[in-house]
């Protein structure tokens, strides 16, 4: 398993997905799965980084691991601020026309879509979400 | 992210290349702001992007909303994986993609 924990600024996203693309450089996985992933890790750690701890900064833990059979990298972010569960928020409706559709609210919605399981839970005062994503 | 503009009359197009993400998404957002002015015709050139984040769907749409006001905007050269995200986001119904 590897592990960083930095304070959590859209600046080190890059060293957040260092970790996650270095992980999957092991396994031979598709361009394609690997921008599905990079999209769900800066959807979250972005979404830390504006929000958990405004208006201070505060730190984020991210851990990554590959799984076996089948094969699958399992991604968790962690942070201490504000108790939040993304994965409540109500879906965009995606069918809106361009004047209606409001410009947001689609990171959440496309890390939902495109992982095969996402989970979040609130413990000893952490916010603690995990994805699987099949390889 | 590169960053490509070239202008012909009231026809704009932009060629992106690299990334589109959160920390590149605003210089996209500020190159619109400035140029925007006066295009009836906006096309956007991905065949060299690899990659866009919801950071950058938005300013797509944003992009969008402007020119359905003075024109008309298309979206060319976005390779399959950039389909898939414009797919489940229904980002293929909004933009004009050719």
């Amino acid at each position: 398993m590897e592990e960083l924990t930095l304070d959590a600024k859209v600046e080190h996203l890059d060293q957040v997905l260092a970790l996650v693309d270095g992980l999957l450089e092991k396994r031979d996985c598709p361009m394609k799965t690997q921008m599905q992933i990079d999209v769900a890790v800066e959807e979250l750690f972005v979404n830390i980084a504006n929000y958990a701890y405004t208006p201070q900064t505060g730190q984020a833990t991210v851990r990554a691991r590959l799984l076996d059979e089948p094969s699958a990298i399992e991604v968790t972010l962690i942070d201490s601020g504000m108790p939040y569960n993304p994965l409540a928020k109500e879906d965009p409706d995606i069918t809106l026309p361009v004047e209606e559709r409001p410009i947001g609210g689609l990171g959440i919605y496309m890390v939902k879509k495109s992982m095969d399981k996402v989970h979040y839970e609130h413990k000893d005062g952490q916010n603690v979400l995990t994805f699987l994503k099949c390889l | 992210m590169t960053i490509n503009k070239t202008t012909e009359d009231s026809k704009l197009t932009i060629a992106l290349e690299g990334r589109l993400d959160t920390v590149t998404a605003p210089e996209l957002e500020a190159a619109l702001k400035d140029s925007l002015s006066g295009v009836t015709d906006l096309v956007f050139d991905l065949s060299a992007l690899e990659y866009i984040s919801s950071a950058g769907l938005r300013v797509l749409l944003s992009a969008q909303k402007t020119m359905n006001k003075q024109g008309s905007m298309v979206v060319r050269g976005a390779n399959e994986d950039l389909m898939e995200i414009f797919d489940v986001t229904g980002f293929v119904d909004i933009l004009n993609i050719e």
